[in-house]
């Protein structure tokens, strides 16, 4: 080995000096844990604050959102007895959509600066990317159901501002953001990037739209929670089987972003 | 394998499809060695620069950095490894400074403050560095990548073509760099096209030519002139 004029020091997670490690990353102790939540934090940060910037992901998942709304309350028949058939759906669409839009967004800036490969050249394991990009995306389609509820209740005339209801919102977005995180991954060094995501995506979500738009439209229409169940458990069954599968996968994704 | 070799390589085979970027490469780098790769476009030399910094696995052959593999310890070679690419891998948006402590914070280094400062004024760009990378010219941006790549003070050090399109100036950085970085006594590849930047750096190199090593050599004696007459012998075999 060289003898280094060290100028850095390494924090024992990262397994640093050959000679002082003892927990590094293999270890999967303590100090794996810390540099591993390091690691999230930093590109959690980096992630939001490219986003306080440039405002490229919130803005064009808002407006989409909106405009998908707009179109909506014109182009059906909103009497009274057809409001609940039609607007869960309408409300999901508007969250799914809006979301895609965003989701490919989301990794845009890693590929157009070249830095996937910077990414990839970091220690540490690389899940730490899904986890943080996963966050980050909750935190975006938060925001994005935060400004579309309340339009969606006065547009449509119902009351979606429920706690149950944002229940439901809530675990179909775990789902779509576990599922759009790691497909974002894959489509992003596609030639056909944009209609990639929406086209891988879609398909998979199939079972989490059907769950979430049946037990939002229940909730809306005050059934009692017996009637609902079956759909939440679906739910939580999609969110635990993509979150673990894509935490698993990620890995063989991005390995060929280099 | 010795204690002190850097990187061992046998048998290095690299396909996209049916196409070949490298063909049975032997490569031995011992601790502390410069080594510069020349060879003409489409030779390999980013193929094989790509495939030292796990960046992509090789269709055949063995590779060991450090002693180590990729398969077994791929977290622990990225930890001893800097790269300096075509692309600064630095994000636009953010400033220098932040890309610096976002890196550093990826590197897990403790003193990040101090490092990030050290880093800055070794590049010389500590002035802009709170400007957007987007605002910085391809020079300054290469200084940044400099400071990023050897901001975890990596044991080895890659460099692929890091004067490409860049003007005198920031050639001149460069140069300064590895003049510095000499007595650090870093192992570092260098994949350059610039004949003269590589056997002032480096002492040893080797040519590519269609994915193979036509030539390597040293360049302790060598001039500038003499390493061009062997290029232009070897660059077109295979």
């Amino acid at each position: 080995m060289r003898q280094p004029i060290r100028q850095a020091t390494l924090n024992k997670g990262f397994e640093a000096p050959a000679e002082a490690n003892s927990a590094g990353w293999t270890g999967y102790g303590w100090d794996w844990l810390r540099a591993y939540g390091r690691q999230i934090g930093a590109l959690f940060w980096k992630d939001l604050l490219i986003e306080l910037r440039t405002k490229d992901v919130l803005a064009s998942m808002l407006v989409f959102g909106l405009l998908t709304l707009t179109v909506f309350t014109f182009a059906f028949d909103l009497r009274a007895e057809s409001v609940l058939l039609v607007s869960p759906g309408v409300l999901w669409v508007a969250i799914l959509f809006a979301g895609t839009l965003g989701l490919g967004r989301s990794y845009s800036h890693e590929r157009e600066s070249g830095s996937l490969e910077g990414l990839l050249l970091c220690p540490g394991d690389r899940s730490a990317i899904f986890v943080a990009k996963l966050l980050t995306n909750l935190v975006f389609l938060g925001l994005l159901e935060i400004v579309l509820l309340p339009v969606f209740s006065a547009f449509f005339d119902v009351s979606a501002l429920k706690p149950g209801v944002i229940g439901i919102i809530l675990l179909g977005t775990v789902g779509f953001a576990a599922v759009g995180s790691i497909f974002g991954a894959m489509a992003v060094n596609t030639r056909a990037r944009e209609v990639m995501l929406p086209v891988l995506l879609l398909p998979i979500l199939i079972p989490l739209i059907i769950g979430a738009v049946k037990a939002t439209g229940l909730l809306m229409d005050g059934q009692p929670w017996s009637e609902v169940w079956t759909w939440v458990n679906l739910l939580i069954a999609f969110d635990v089987v993509y979150l673990v599968v894509s935490f698993i996968l990620y890995e063989f994704v991005i390995e060929d972003w280099g | 394998m010795s204690a002190s070799e850097a990187i061992k390589v046998r048998g290095l085979t690299k396909r996209y499809g049916r196409t070949a970027a490298l063909r049975g490469v032997d490569l031995d780098l011992m601790q502390g060695e410069q080594i510069a790769v020349f060879g003409p476009n489409g030779s390999g030399k980013t193929t094989l620069l790509k495939v030292l910094a796990g960046l992509l696995r090789p269709t055949k052959g063995s590779l060991q950095i450090d002693g180590m593999d990729y398969k077994q310890d791929g977290s622990k070679i990225r930890r001893r490894i800097g790269v300096v690419s075509h692309h600064p891998y630095l994000y636009d948006d953010l400033t220098g400074e932040e890309n610096l402590l976002f890196y550093g914070r990826m590197y897990g280094i403790e003193d990040l403050a101090q490092s990030v400062e050290r880093a800055l004024d070794r590049s010389g760009i500590k002035r802009r560095s709170r400007d957007k990378v987007r605002t910085l010219s391809r020079g300054m941006q290469q200084r940044l990548a400099l400071a990023r790549a050897t901001l975890h003070d990596p044991d080895l050090l890659l460099l692929d073509e890091p004067d490409t399109g860049l003007d005198q100036e920031a050639s001149d950085h460069i140069s300064e760099f590895l003049e510095h970085d000499h007595g650090k006594r870093r192992s570092l590849v260098m994949a350059t096209h610039n004949l003269r930047l590589g056997g002032a750096h480096c002492n040893r190199f080797v040519i590519l030519s269609n994915g193979k090593v036509a030539y390597e050599g040293r360049t302790d004696g060598l001039k500038t002139e003499q390493i061009e007459e062997l290029y232009r012998n070897h660059a077109s075999a295979n």
